[in-house]
């Protein structure tokens, strides 16, 4: 077992970070046990459930499924970087029960906000289908985004 | 665990040479990580770094796709969207969003898992890999590229640099994938189908110990061209061509039928339209 | 009212037990046996390993007896001669360093002579499989209402029918995960992802030899629970509890995905018999049923899970004649436990389903068969309970038939199903229904506890040890007291279940959180009113401005006081059960539903979508239209993926199948939106006039869909899940598109 750590620099909602990482460390370990940021859950460490969405340079991404050294130099984003005030359509819609899939969701959803162009191709419950939520039966979720796409469209 | 982040190929070919695992995306690789110790034991050369594989370009005869292109890559493009509507079938079947952002079309090459999805898709498309070794560049037919189950002709030294797709006019694509469910969901019965003035391509997945082409099925839609040939023909040459298993997702008795059900009915569209 | 804790959970704010900041702990980790059923001979630890880092745990260590404290006391904590399944806990350890224990686990071999297994639990068993009393039966139990032997020899038709229903794992998202440490008063505690702080508590007062106060549990934001967190965390808490109490340190236990699915409890499968005598115009005359449950290695909850499957068996129907019979065997299968439903979706599944094929035979339609058999007021249920109050069956059933325009619907599928290639569409019909609370006496065993607290700083604090886990009990629970006192929801607040702290309100299961455990709210907030409208010298028990008032007089006067107002769980007068018959009321009220399905089949691939559900019930009265909305929604989408995708593929009596990938759930794209309607009905004796929501809606989406596949194929399917492979083998080849 070789212990010999890594130098990564990259930016971090919004912010430049440099650490030392393990070589085998996955972002989602980095994130939750080394950075303290614990909004990404592990769900199952296998890219199926999604409840370790992130963003990484602007895209949804499984941070169980990233290993640390390959965001050197790069954009990562966290549910901690979302404003609450966007998250009100999926409060009211009833998006989170027991929430252990809900960051991801979340994640997923800001995601679909910032790019409702998709929306002409692609339906919601299709751009979700990566994000498995075993509450809410999805309709809370896909109300929520409806409703927070509908929001966004109406402020811009 | 060593990692090497190279940021020039001939750094990378080096280190493959000496046995580090290539990381692409990461969506084989990773899956299950914590779990799978003994690969925390190997040494990995991230790809990542590396410009040179990155992009997807035309010339008069291909399309080329480097190997770090994703599956989103793709969908996003809308030349690829227009010209090879094909490879965007197949690629939104992959997983989804998370996995499409990372996944790429030459990982799921060196992969060689027979379910593999993008592989079908490139296969029928007549796709040339594009290696690279420390002796220097060849080019393999996909449909060469396997040589067993997850075995393949690529070198200790190799890497894949870019996948060549062929541009021609094509009369008729098809892309099926039966999973388990409708998204997020590893292949148990799918082919890709196509047909231009080179003739019919017949690939299937899950359907065998590698995708592979199906030199009968091809060669009786051939024969039978425009009209699509008797279903006792179809279903003998697809036995020919596959051998299809029972495993832990699907039963050989199951992929066999519906393979046979799909086809047809996926070649009734082509003689339906006009 | 929005969830409460919505935005914190949203944000990811929320602190779930693996996201808690720790130092200086160990990770622990559990080796199994891996081998189904043998003798223990010995345990091998590899010495390529330098052991003397890691924390190790066996039997030997337990202070207590090795025990897991539950219905009946057979399961070990850690195997100490024998193992009865694959999966069984032998050894335990723990290490800083997660990847090394990872690694450890695997270099411990336990050495097993292997005795011979049971997997099949209706195959004829030899002597040497024999593991529990004589038949290797945990529970057989008998319901008799009338004559259904006589009653079915004289009926003018008989149909009879089997049916059966596969495991399937609860698949939380919050994989299990316990954290445990001993305090500076030396009081061993655990905090972790449960739902039932004092199932564990027993648990560990069992394994420590300890009293209550010796003992602490505290629950965690819990990320799922389903019934998979209601009888196994008191398993791990008591594994982190015997590493922390041998190390001296803090231990964390998280199961990874592949361990929970493999180790944790399933769906009892189930095969159910129907032999039933009709008239000619479709009236019951005579039920008679067979069920066998698969209990797996150990008791666990079989017993009570099988006590519900039977009471639901006759399903929502008046008959004079019933007789059910049923078996909760062992297997040396991983145990299998609680699951939303807690054994009447298995029965319900094959009623529902039974029903369709005595229409079929009968050549009536599904629906009027049912309506003329539906419960109607006053009739009574096979244990003999009168129906008193809830809304109309067949209203309900009208309801949804309604909102799913079944007719019509129905008449243009003809047409499709003529005209298309390969599409065959299909609906389906389910009536049934759901006790809430505990089964027969059990309410009146658990004899739950309650409290509100009335403190100076003008706070009201509900004392129960009622958990969250998605679920919404934070939310109605403030709500009742709320409304109980007439006062703003902000003034109250839900205390975090801590067994130092709050009283024991029972688990939370069967339904009964909001109805039963949210009655004592009220009950206790009348006391406490009481005693404040007392301490101000008033002439009754405040409510709304007055009680507000009277709080902030008193608790000015009394800093850092608190009125304590307590309730403890008294049956209503009308419910009497007779556990010996197994006659009476076997739940204080039912909760109904009817749910019409529709599914479109792909004859081509054998795929099942469904395209449209229609889910309409009586749950009292609804307390939060979302959080309701969402049990429905919720429970619905799981049932679907019962119905139709999840798979426990078995190997040796474990999944084989233990990860994501493989056990298929529903994504979002795979389910339509589910309509969801109340029709309501304020029942008096629960809280805030709600009944049971969170199993119901697990019951009725299985049956109606295989219903509904029934009628888009002409096929007979009796099978859960009917997935595409299984569904090929009932359509004939000769109907290939
Ligand atoms: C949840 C989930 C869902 C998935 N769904 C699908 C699906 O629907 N269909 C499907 O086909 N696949 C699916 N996959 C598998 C995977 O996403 C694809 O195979 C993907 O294309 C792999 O690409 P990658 O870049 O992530 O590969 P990596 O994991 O980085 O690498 C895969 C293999 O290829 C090798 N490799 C990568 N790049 C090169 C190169 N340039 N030269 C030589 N060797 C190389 C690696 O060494 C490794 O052996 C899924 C995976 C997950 C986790
Ligand atoms: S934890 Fe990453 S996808 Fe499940
Ligand atoms: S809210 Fe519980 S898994 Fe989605």
């Amino acid at each position: 077992m070789s212990h010999d750590t890594m130098h990564i620099a990259f930016t971090l909602n919004g912010k430049a970070v440099e650490i030392d990482v393990l070589p085998h460390e996955r972002l989602l370990d980095t994130l939750r046990y080394t950075l303290g940021l614990t909004g990404a859950k592990e769900g199952c460490g296998e890219g199926e459930c999604g409840a370790c969405t992130v963003h990484l340079d602007g895209l949804p991404v499984n941070s169980c499924l990233v290993p640390t050294f390959q965001v050197r130099g790069r954009d990562v984003r966290t549910v901690e970087h979302l404003s609450p005030a966007l998250l009100a359509p999926l409060h009211e819609c009833g998006a989170t029960q027991c929430g252990a899939c809900t960051p991801g969701v979340v994640m997923a959803a800001a995601w679909i906000r910032d790019n409702s162009h998709l929306l002409s191709r692609f339906s919601i419950r299709e751009l979700m289908a990566g994000n498995l939520c075993r509450c809410t039966g999805y309709d809370g979720i896909v109300h929520g985004v409806e409703r927070l796409v509908a929001s966004e469209q109406g402020a811009a | 665990m060593k990692v090497a982040c190279p940021t020039t190929l001939a750094e990378a070919i080096s280190h493959k040479a000496l046995g580090f695992t290539p990381v692409a995306g990461a969506t084989d690789l990773w899956a299950h990580w914590p779990v799978r110790t003994a690969n925390h034991d190997l040494s990995y050369v991230d790809l990542s770094g590396l410009h040179e594989l990155r992009g997807i370009a035309w010339s008069a005869e291909h399309l080329t796709l480097g190997a770090l292109t994703t599956y989103w890559d793709t969908m996003q493009d809308s030349r690829v969207n227009a010209e090879f509507p094909l490879l965007i079938a197949a690629a939104r079947y992959v997983g989804a969003i998370q996995i499409q952002s990372r996944g790429t079309w030459a990982g799921n090459i060196a992969n060689g898992s027979p379910a593999a999805d993008g592989v079908p898709a490139l296969m029928a498309l007549d796709a040339r890999v594009r290696l690279v070794g420390s002796n220097g560049e060849r080019t393999v037919p996909l449909d060469r590229f396997y040589t067993g189950y997850r075995a393949t002709v690529m070198g200790v030294d190799e890497l894949i640099t870019a996948i060549l797709v062929p541009r021609r006019t094509y009369s008729f694509t098809a892309f099926e994938k039966v999973g388990p469910r409708r998204a997020q969901a590893i292949t148990k019965v799918g082919f890709a189908v196509a047909h231009s003035a080179d003739g019919w391509r017949v690939v299937a997945n899950s359907m065998a110990a590698t995708v592979r082409r199906c030199p009968s099925l091809e060669a009786i839609l051939n024969a039978s061209h425009p009209n699509p040939p008797a279903e006792p023909d179809l279903r003998a040459a697809a036995s020919k061509d596959l051998a299809p298993i029972s495993d832990i997702r699907s039963t050989a008795e199951y992929r066999t039928e519906v393979f046979a059900r799909l086809l047809r009915s996926t070649l009734a569209t082509m003689t339906a339209r006009p | 009212m929005l969830r409460l804790e919505g935005l914190s959970k949203l944000t990811g704010a929320e602190r779930y037990a693996d996201d808690m900041p720790l130092c200086d702990f160990l990770w622990g980790m559990t080796v199994r046996s891996q081998s189904p059923r043998g003798r223990i001979v010995d345990i091998r630890f590899d010495p390529s390993v330098d052991w003397s880092q890691f924390t190790i745990v066996t039997h030997r260590d337990i202070p207590g007896c090795n025990e897991v404290y539950l219905i009946e006391k057979d399961q070990p904590i850690l195997a100490a001669t024998h193992t009865r399944h694959i999966h069984e806990a032998v050894v335990l350890l723990a290490h800083p360093d997660r990847q090394a224990l990872r690694r450890a686990v695997g270099k411990v071999k336990v050495i097993v002579d292997e005795l011979p297994p049971v997997f099949d639990p209706r195959a004829p068993l030899a002597p040497e499989q024999l593991q529990h009393g004589t038949e290797n039966v945990f529970k057989a139990l008998e319901i008799r209402k009338g004559d259904a032997a006589a009653a079915l020899t004289a009926a003018p038709v008989v149909v009879e029918g089997e049916y059966a229903t596969g495991a399937q794992e609860h698949v939380y998202i919050e994989p299990n995960a316990m954290i445990a440490w001993t305090d500076e008063a030396g009081v061993i505690c655990v905090r972790g992802s449960l739902q039932c702080p004092y199932y564990v508590l027993n648990a560990l007062k069992h394994a420590f030899a300890r009293e209550a106060d010796g003992v602490r549990v505290i629950q965690t934001p819990t990320g799922g629970g389903f019934g998979g967190k209601e009888d196994y965390p008191s398993i791990i808490a008591v594994h982190a509890a015997l590493l922390a109490h041998k190390s001296g340190k803090q231990v964390k236990i998280i199961y990874d995905r592949d361990e929970d699915m493999a180790a944790t409890t399933k769906r009892h499968p189930s095969i159910v018999r129907h032999r039933t005598g009709v008239t000619k115009d479709g009236l019951l005359l005579a039920q008679d049923i067979d069920i066998i449950m698969d209990g797996g290695a150990y008791v666990t909850l079989s017993p009570v899970v099988l006590s519900r499957g039977l009471i639901h068996a006759a399903g929502p129907y008046s008959c004079a004649n019933v007789h059910v019979r049923g078996r909760a065997v062992l297997t040396n299968c991983i145990p299998h436990g609680a699951f939303r439903g807690f054994g009447a979706p298995q029965t319900h599944f094959a009623n529902e389903r039974h029903m369709d094929r005595i229409a079929a035979h009968l050549g009536m339609s599904p629906v009027e068969l049912r309506r003329r058999n539906l419960l109607k007021k006053g009739q009574t249920t096979s244990t003999g309970q009168v129906i008193r109050d809830g809304v109309d069956r067949c209203e309900l059933l009208d309801a949804a038939l309604d909102a799913a325009r079944y007719d019509a619907r129905r008449q243009r599928h003809a047409e499709f199903n003529r005209a298309h290639p390969y599409l065959r569409r299909g609906m389906g019909v389910a009536t049934f229904h759901h006790g809430a609370g505990f089964t027969g006496s059990g309410e009146d065993y658990l004899a739950s506890k309650l409290a509100v607290a009335a403190r100076s700083d003008g706070r009201v604090e509900v004392r129960s040890a009622s958990t969250e886990m998605g679920q919404g009990t934070l939310t109605v629970f403030t709500t009742i007291a709320a409304e109980a006192l007439d006062i703003p929801a902000d003034r109250v607040v839900v205390a975090n279940p801590d067994t130092h702290l709050v009283p024991n309100s029972g688990p939370t299961v069967a339904s009964r959180t909001a109805m039963v455990v949210g009655h004592l709210i009220e009950r206790a907030c009348d006391d406490m009113a009481g005693q404040l409208g007392a301490a101000r010298g008033l002439s009754s028990a405040p409510r709304g401005g007055a009680f507000l008032a009277a709080l902030d007089a008193w608790g000015r006067e009394n800093p850092g006081r608190e009125l304590v107002g307590r309730a403890q769980y008294k049956k209503p007068e009308y419910v009497q059960w007779y556990d010996k018959t197994y006659q009476g009321d076997a739940y204080a009220t039912f909760s109904w539903g009817a749910y019409v399905a529709e599914v479109e089949v792909d004859l081509r691939t054998f795929s099942t979508r469904v395209t449209d559900f229609v889910a309409v019930q009586d749950i009292g009265r609804v307390l939060n239209d979302t959080l309701a909305a969402g049990q429905v929604t919720g429970g619905v989408v799981q049932a679907i993926g019962w119905a139709l995708m999840e798979e426990c593929v078995w190997e040796r009596g474990a999944m084989k199948n233990n990860q994501l990938t493989n056990y298929i759930i529903p994504t979002s794209f795979d389910v339509p939106e589910i309509n969801v309607k109340f029709i309501q009905s304020p029942y008096a004796h629960g809280g805030g006039g709600a009944k049971g929501v969170g199993e119901l809606p697990m019951d009725g989406p299985g049956p109606a869909i295989l219903n509904a596949v029934a009628d888009a194929t002409g096929a007979d399917p009796c099978e859960l899940p009917l997935t595409p492979e299984r569904l090929m083998r009932l359509i004939p080849s000769g109907d290939a598109p």
